[in-house]
């Protein structure tokens, strides 16, 4: 389980701090699937950095399996089976996709290092021995991402995606949220996932609608998707430059 | 001559020896050669006019392989080695070269070795050449590479440049000349640390029609370490020409890069690229999200860069 306890996040120049996070009570419960949501902006990528350890908080403690890591390092993080897939993953020059997924999972058989780039839609056998660097598309980089996440996990592990849709065409998206959802249900994973996607929101257990540094609401499914899927529309609409339905943006 | 285990470990780092090497060798230690091996297809021959070894290459040798390492054990010694390698027509050999310099004293030792190569008609060359030092010595370790090369009309070269750790100071000269249809490749890797300093100046001349060139440095400076890398490829045809030099700056290094082209025909295609920076920030933390400690990461990042 994992609790985040007062929670505050305060990012930029000392002489003009910007509130990020504002007093994050929450708590997540072990096996279940959780889509995280909200504006851009509104806090959801620096929530999973904080819970990685990749921001620390300005306040507040996290718990996690009983265990206070608020002052740990990203490693020990990970080495107690906290894993986050980048939303924008750095690249790597010289170094090849089979040797990121072995530094994930040193016990990776050649077997499975095909089954888990074909999983994500990347033929093996021109991706495997390619170097990570600036030749790879975004989309490319986003699969090899939730394939070096995938690589790792364990059971029971928590495993935070950050908007694993964004660059991802629909026939490979459909792939990845079966890829996903299997992996969350046989290794017995927590998962939070932060999306606009219809489809994971519509999956989830819960949903976490965060905003202004806040979570402004959260709750099942059935009672939070007809709150916000006309907000989703509107958003939609606004970004592609349709007419402006009335209806309330976050 | 037998090879002690400080040959030994030179030998296996410079150039991947772990006993005697298959097919043709020369191996020099302290300023003489002590083996050597010519094949039925590749001869080696004293030098009667300086020192160093002759290597001819019998046209169509194929799948042949070369090894020439130089070992410098004794402190202060000044060792200067001339050798030329003739690759006959339509062959495709390995050259793997390297020098190892274990100093344990208080003088300085030294290797300067001059390479001239002739890649003729249709030939194909791959040469590997890694530099190494160690002991525990104040003298300093010094190495500077002079490589010559010519590449005949349809042939093919392609110089694998190292420099792995421990070499206090060194110059790096390439010159190059690329004929009609030829091709050259450099990558040169290279790694400084402490006070040391690299120079390398490399020199294209893409003389023929339809010659190309491409050259790949990559570089790490750590500590105090200084290296200044200069590239000029010279368009002198219808040719095409490309070099880029990417830099990890550490600590306090400092690094000059600067890649030059100069075109003297219309249809010349030369373009280059040039990149210094420091380990960025999200690297650090992805291969630590994995799992990895900081160090970790720093290590699995320059490993890979210089790879």
């Amino acid at each position: 389980m994992l609790q985040l306890e007062a929670i505050n996040l305060t990012l930029g120049d000392p002489q003009a701090p910007r509130e990020v996070l504002n007093n994050i009570n929450l708590t997540v419960e072990d096996g279940k699937f959780y889509a995280i949501t909200g504006p851009n902006g509104g806090g959801k990528t620096s929530l999973a950095k904080v819970i990685m350890g990749i921001n620390q908080p300005t306040n507040g403690r996290i718990i996690y399996n009983g265990e206070d890591i608020t002052a740990y390092s990203v490693t020990e993080r990970a080495q107690r089976g906290i894993t986050y897939a980048f939303q924008n993953p750095p690249r790597f020059k010289g170094i090849r996709m089979r040797d990121l997924l072995l530094i994930a999972n040193p016990d990776l058989t050649e077997t499975r290092l095909h089954c888990l780039l074909h999983n994500v839609g990347l033929c093996p056998e021109d991706y495997l021995d390619r170097e990570v660097d600036g030749s790879l598309s975004g989309g490319e980089m986003r699969r090899l991402e939730i394939a070096t996440l995938l690589a790792r996990n364990r059971e029971g592990d928590l495993l935070i995606f950050d908007e694993p849709e964004a660059g991802v065409d629909l026939w490979t998206f459909q792939q990845l949220v079966f890829m996903i959802i299997e992996q969350h249900h046989l290794q017995h994973n927590t998962t939070l996932i932060i999306t606009h996607s219809e489809r994971f929101l519509k999956l989830a257990d819960e949903i976490l609608l965060v905003a202004n540094g806040e979570i402004v609401d959260r709750g099942q499914v059935d009672r939070i998707w007809p709150q916000i899927k006309d907000e989703i529309a509107c958003r939609w609409r606004e970004n592609c430059g349709g007419e402006f339905s009335g209806a309330k943006c976050y | 001559m037998a090879l002690n285990v400080i040959d030994r470990k030179l030998l296996e780092a410079v150039a991947d020896l772990h006993g005697t090497p298959a097919g043709a060798y020369n191996i020099r230690k302290d300023g003489a050669g002590i083996e050597r091996r010519s094949t039925a297809n590749i001869e080696i021959r004293t030098k009667t006019d300086q020192p160093g070894i002759d290597v001819l290459v019998k046209p169509g040798t194929k799948n042949e392989s070369i090894h020439i390492p130089v070992l410098l054990t004794q402190s202060g010694l000044q060792d200067l080695v001339y050798n030329s390698f003739e690759i006959g027509e339509e062959a495709d050999v390995l050259i793997v070269a390297g020098c190892g310099i274990h100093n344990n004293g208080a003088a300085d030792s030294r290797h300067d070795g001059i390479h001239t190569f002739i890649v003729r008609k249709g030939a194909r060359l791959r040469y590997v050449e890694k530099h190494f030092g160690d002991g525990g010595g104040s003298g300093l370790r010094l190495l500077n590479p002079k490589t010559v090369i010519t590449v005949e009309e349809a042939g093919s070269a392609e110089l694998e440049l190292v420099q792995i750790r421990g070499v206090d100071d060194t110059r790096r000269d390439t010159e190059a000349t690329v004929h009609q249809r030829g091709t050259l490749k450099i990558v040169e890797r290279l790694l400084t640390h402490g006070a040391q300093r690299a120079e390398s100046e490399i020199t294209i001349t893409l003389l023929g029609v339809d010659s190309s060139t491409q050259v790949i440095a990559r570089s790490v400076a750590q500590d105090t370490s200084f290296q200044e890398f200069r590239a000029l490829v010279n368009g002198r045809e219808r040719c095409r020409g490309h070099v880029e030099c990417d830099s990890i700056i550490m600590d306090q290094a400092q690094i000059s890069a600067a890649p030059r082209l100069y075109a003297g025909h219309a249809d010349a295609e030369l373009t280059h690229e040039a990149a210094i920076g420091k380990i960025a920030g999200d690297q650090l933390l992805k291969l630590m999200s994995l799992g990895l400690t900081e160090q970790q990461a720093v290590d699995t990042i320059l490993t890979g860069f210089l790879r």
